[in-house]
């Protein structure tokens, strides 16, 4: 009936039971056990539900190529919201400890009893391309219909919901030889590199070394001694549970190590992970190899699995997969594997091998252990539903059927090598007929295979088949190749016979190999399967391309500690501190926090912008402008350079002078803008927008290092070495006056547009006369050590005149208000000057500037061009969507001709209505016609404005 | 995660460090406004794209700063030689 722990053998310590559960149901294993052993010694044979068509499934293989026993294990909340249940773990590779939690999945009500199991009998309606033929249309029931219906049916284990408490560590090792693979392959290479001296790491993803020789008595003694030999080098660095899980550029391979999964919880101290980034002089991989299972019907069947998975079970951890056991074999290894299993207690009561020329010896050593022989026959069918309760076999497959009644059947296809790193670092295959399989031949890293996985390892012989042969044809038949995404060998049959030539779009088209497993057991049989209905030999049909990870890694691994505060750095000024004293809201700019509002009392945001911005209108408010990039610009060349960068001239400017520039790319779309003052013929402070600071800085050091380099010039980023406080407002000379020293605040001596070097505070700063509000303006720069000095004496300074500090929200609608755009914002790397309303600030004298020569091409100035315009409303209150589409007739039916689309929009406390700016087809040309919104329920009517200055026109405020 | 030389600081440094910068050897024409618009589209847009050797910039922004010119198999990855900005293409 099932699987039962014998009297003695394994690895396992017999002294040590641990009790744990699954699916709510109480089992106990031993030390040593993993979750599959411990549930089929216990008698455990159904660990999941397919995937597709939901069919009962055991265990295939005791490896990480396990496709069928995904489970998810809890390992409980530490807290509310905050839980550690980890979905799609494979059961031979979950380390058993007390009080384990484990739960099948894709199984509703219950494991036993699937009603998704229908679609097993419906399985003539799930064809390969199912997806592409069924859900076509029509396409608004994806969203509403086919999807969830999908998602519910299909599909693994649940996402968790909850937030991962655990930490995970990251680290980088260098070494000269990184041997991947613990087996006795790998171990021999590692002490064989030790010789050397150099550093050598040992990396096994199994806790314990030895790979297959844990499944063979006889190599238990040289792996013992080896492994000793081993931990006695102070060169060899040995990492169990760690799997190399992707070997990148220049020998520098990825592995995670696991540190507490296998642990109960409240053993567990300290990351649960640990990333390893390890670059090698040298890679050795001794991967070893994957058997293959053999395709025939029922081949699914909980109780079917592979034959070293039936090897394991008994050697290693002492354990019989049934009480009468047939192995299914058309290789040597499933014959070893019967006599080993025998001798290790296991009722293995037949061989079945398709070939009837099967090596004397084995026959002879079989016969004697008492097994019966069946040469030149194939098993057709499988009897039982949840567990093998017998099997059918005939001579070739198509003979007289007889039948043999047992409770587990084991198959011997033959081996995989497991080539994947190898892959995965470029290196190239071959095809090796002998192995059936591709081999690896020629690497492109400093990297060689050893072991199995080079093919350079005796697992005897065999055939390299794609289906058994059998009385039924393909369609008929339920013989499972990937059994993780349930693509059966008819599915590659039938997307042979729709066209489907590439083994890439086979592999597409039926999802084969496209699981988590990544083909572990399915590539090859779908090889010779998609081989023997082209009727083109398998090296014709190509090898679908490996890639990282070689097995599912947690999100948390790969992150490592970049998360929460550490996820990015965030950015603040030296007047943040008092922001957040004073009750700011705050919001992220690039990298920055910013200020956005500073609410009073139960202010909403709506109320606190309104204030605000009528507070800079009718008396003075100061905000933080520190985030504003700066670049000095020095050198006798200064000039000349930011004449060939910026649109605008700059030779002529006067020291003590600032100009707006405005800076292209070289395609001719604005990019950035700032306003940079002359300190000295040659010396500029220029700014650049907040998120622009590092590009703006990195495309002038390219024109200056490799186009200009004959110009003298030097760059430094200056954005944090100075704190900008803007006063802006009517009152804003008066609030500085008594602060300033050295400096003439009149008008005469300081006009708008004007920088002066003196002291405020009594430290120095450089004053701007500027305003990106239209209103009377300064910012005043001083070394980042005083900003909050300066900042809380102009705030204290400022009580008499009323002084708001203000966000970047109210800074926003004010600049709006005065039709000023933001790069970003209102442009999107598509506008060029004239497109923004700037064609003001572009010097066209000027014989070249970077992107002048692509202002001139033809599309840049042909009709239909998107241009930046002013939106208001019909219904003053109506504050439109910023991103909102933009249409000239609501009634044309979907899809309509979008125009453009609003890019700021904000109600506006001094015109007591909302404003907004928009680019639109051909928009300075509409000025006054009424354009449309749609939004979900409604559509919104608003009225072009050829000019995006909605305030002050005639800038009467800014020069006084 | 490549190793790149840089040709300023003469040391292999990890890619995080470095910023790819296009195709090497295109030179800003000194009179764009003596160009058609079809020699502007192609030195503004048209590259080379080839499968094997590509000339490419690369700058060494988390170092030294400067921008330099590398050989890179662009099949490969592998990286067969860099250089300094000015020098003739190898």
């Amino acid at each position: 009936m099932s699987g039962y722990r014998l009297p003695a053998g394994g690895r396992i310590d017999r002294a040590a039971p641990l009790d744990f559960t699954f699916d709510g149901r109480a089992y106990r294993g031993f030390a040593g056990d993993n979750l599959a052993s411990a549930l089929v010694a216990s008698g455990q044979m159904l660990f999941g539900r397919s995937f597709k068509y939901h069919r009962p499934r055991g265990i295939l293989g005791m490896g990480t190529e396990e496709p069928n026993a995904l489970v998810t294990v809890d390992r409980g909340a530490t807290a509310p919201g905050w839980g550690r249940a980890t979905p799609n773990l494979r059961a031979p590779s979950v380390a058993l400890y007390q009080g384990l939690n484990a739960q099948s999945q894709n199984r509703f009500p219950s494991l036993r009893f699937d009603l998704g199991a229908v679609n097993d009998r419906l399985g003539a309606l799930f064809p390969a391309g199912f997806y592409n033929k069924t859900f076509m249309w029509p396409r608004s029931a994806w969203e509403k219909l086919y999807e969830p219906a999908i998602r519910r049916m299909a599909g693994l284990g649940a996402s968790p919901t909850t937030r991962d408490p655990d930490h995970y560590d990251a680290t980088y090792a260098h070494c000269e030889v990184l041997v991947v693979g613990g087996g006795l392959a790998g171990i021999e290479a590692a002490l064989s590199a030790a010789q050397d001296g150099g550093r050598v790491i040992l990396i096994d993803e199994q806790d314990e070394l030895g790979g297959g020789a844990l499944a063979d008595r006889a190599l238990w003694g040289e792996l013992a001694d080896k492994t000793m030999a081993l931990r006695r080098l102070g060169n060899v660095t040995v990492l169990t549970r760690t799997t190399a899980f992707g070997y990148y550029h220049q020998n520098f391979v990825g592995a995670v190590e696991q540190l507490t999964d296998h642990l109960a919880p409240e053993q567990a101290k300290g990351a649960r992970e640990r990333l390893w980034r390890i670059r090698a002089g040298e890679v050795v991989l001794a991967q070893g190899a994957i058997e293959r299972p053999l395709v025939f019907d029922g081949n699914d069947v909980p109780g079917v699995m592979l034959s070293s998975a039936g090897r394991t079970l008994a050697v290693r951890y002492g354990v019989a997969v049934g009480r009468a056991v047939a192995v299914m074999a058309v290789h040597d290894s499933g014959w070893r594997d019967a006599m080993a299993m025998k001798a290790a207690g296991v009722g293995v009561v037949a061989v079945i091998d398709l070939r009837s020329d099967v090596a004397p010896d084995l026959v002879a050593a079989a016969r004697a252990a008492g097994i019966a022989l069946h040469l030149g026959h194939a098993v057709t069918s499988v009897s039982g539903r949840h567990g093998v309760s017998g099997v059918t076999f005939a001579a070739n497959g198509t003979g007289h059927a007889q039948q043999l009644a047992v409770d587990a059947l084991l198959m011997a296809g033959g081996w995989t090598p497991t080539v994947h790193l190898w892959s995965h670092a470029k290196g190239s295959l071959r095809w090796d007929a002998d192995w059936g399989a591709y081999l690896p031949d020629v690497a492109q890293e400093n990297c060689r295979a050893v072991g199995a996985g080079a093919g350079a390892w005796d697992m005897g012989s065999g055939l390299a088949l794609g289906t058994l042969p059998g009385p039924k044809p393909i369609w008929q038949t339920k013989a499972f190749v990937d059994f993780q995404n349930d693509v059966k060998a008819r599915d590659i049959d039938l997307a042979v016979r729709e066209g489907m030539r590439s083994i890439e779009h086979i592999k597409r088209y039926t999802t084969n190999g496209m699981a988590t497993d990544q083909g572990k057991t399915s590539n090859l049989n779908g090889l010779q399967i998609a081989s023997g209905s082209l009727a083109k030999p398998v090296t014709d049909i190509g090898l679908t391309t490996f890639r990282p990870p070689y097995t599912p890694q947690t999100f948390g691994a790969l992150m490592g500690h970049h998360k929460d505060a550490l996820f990015q750095p965030i950015r603040k000024t030296v007047i943040d501190g008092w922001a957040a004293d004073h009750g700011a809201v705050f919001e992220n700019v690039a990298q920055w926090r910013r200020a956005r509002y500073f609410p009073q009392g139960s202010e909403d945001m709506h109320a606190a912008v309104a204030r605000e911005c009528l507070a800079v209108r009718e008396r003075v408010g100061m905000f933080d402008a520190s985030t504003l990039g700066k670049i000095e610009v020095v050198g006798p060349d200064a000039a000349e350079f930011l004449n060939r960068m910026y649109t605008n001239p700059w030779k002529a400017l006067q020291p003590g002078r600032c100009r707006y520039g405005l800076l292209l790319r070289e395609d001719g779309f604005i990019t950035d803008d700032g306003v940079s003052a002359r300190l000295a013929p040659d010396r500029f402070h220029l700014t650049t927008t907040t998120g622009g600071a590092a590009r703006v800085l990195a495309m002038m050091e390219d024109y200056l290092q490799t186009e200009w380099s004959d110009l003298d010039v030097w760059l430094t980023s200056t954005t944090e070495q100075w704190a900008v406080i803007a006063v802006q407002g009517p009152l804003a000379r008066a609030v500085i006056a008594p602060l300033v020293e050295g400096i003439d605040l009149s008008p005469s001596a300081f006009p708008h547009m004007a920088i002066r070097e003196g002291r405020i505070c009594g430290v120095p700063t450089r004053l701007f006369r500027v305003s990106f509000t239209g209103e009377l303006g300064f910012e005043v720069n001083v070394p980042a050590e005083h900003g909050r000095m300066v900042w809380q004496a102009i705030h204290a300074a400022g009580q008499a005149h009323g002084i708001t500090p203000y966000g970047t929200e109210t800074m926003h609608v004010l600049r709006a208000e005065k039709g000023y755009v933001i790069v970003g914002q209102d442009t999107d790397g598509t506008l060029t000057p004239d497109d923004a309303g700037m064609a003001w600030a572009v010097g066209t004298k000027k014989p070249d500037f970077v992107g002048k020569r692509s202002l001139s091409r033809p599309d840049m100035a042909a009709p239909g061009r998107k241009q930046l315009v002013g939106l208001l409303t019909e219904d003053p209150q109506d504050v439109l969507e910023e991103g909102a589409q933009i249409v000239a007739d609501p009634d044309q039916p979907v899809p309509m001709t979008m125009l453009g689309h609003v890019t700021s929009s904000y109600h506006s406390a001094t015109l007591g209505r909302s404003i907004a700016m928009a680019v639109i087809a051909d928009g300075r040309a509409r000025d006054g016609q009424v354009i449309h919104v749609p939004m979900p329920g409604r559509t919104i009517r608003a009225r072009v404005t050829a000019s995006t200055v909605f305030y002050d026109p005639e800038g009467s405020r800014l020069d006084v | 995660m490549l190793l790149i030389h840089c040709p300023y600081c003469e040391e292999d440094r990890p890619e995080v460090e470095f910023v790819y910068g296009g195709e090497a050897h295109i030179a800003r024409p000194l009179d764009p406004a003596a160009l058609s618009d079809e020699d502007w589209e192609h030195y503004l847009y048209i590259r080379r794209n080839p499968r094997g050797r590509h000339h490419e910039r690369w700058r060494h922004t988390h170092g030294c700063g400067r921008f330099f010119n590398a050989v890179r198999d662009t099949v490969s990855d592998r990286f067969e030689q860099t250089y300094k900005a000015g020098e003739p293409r190898r």
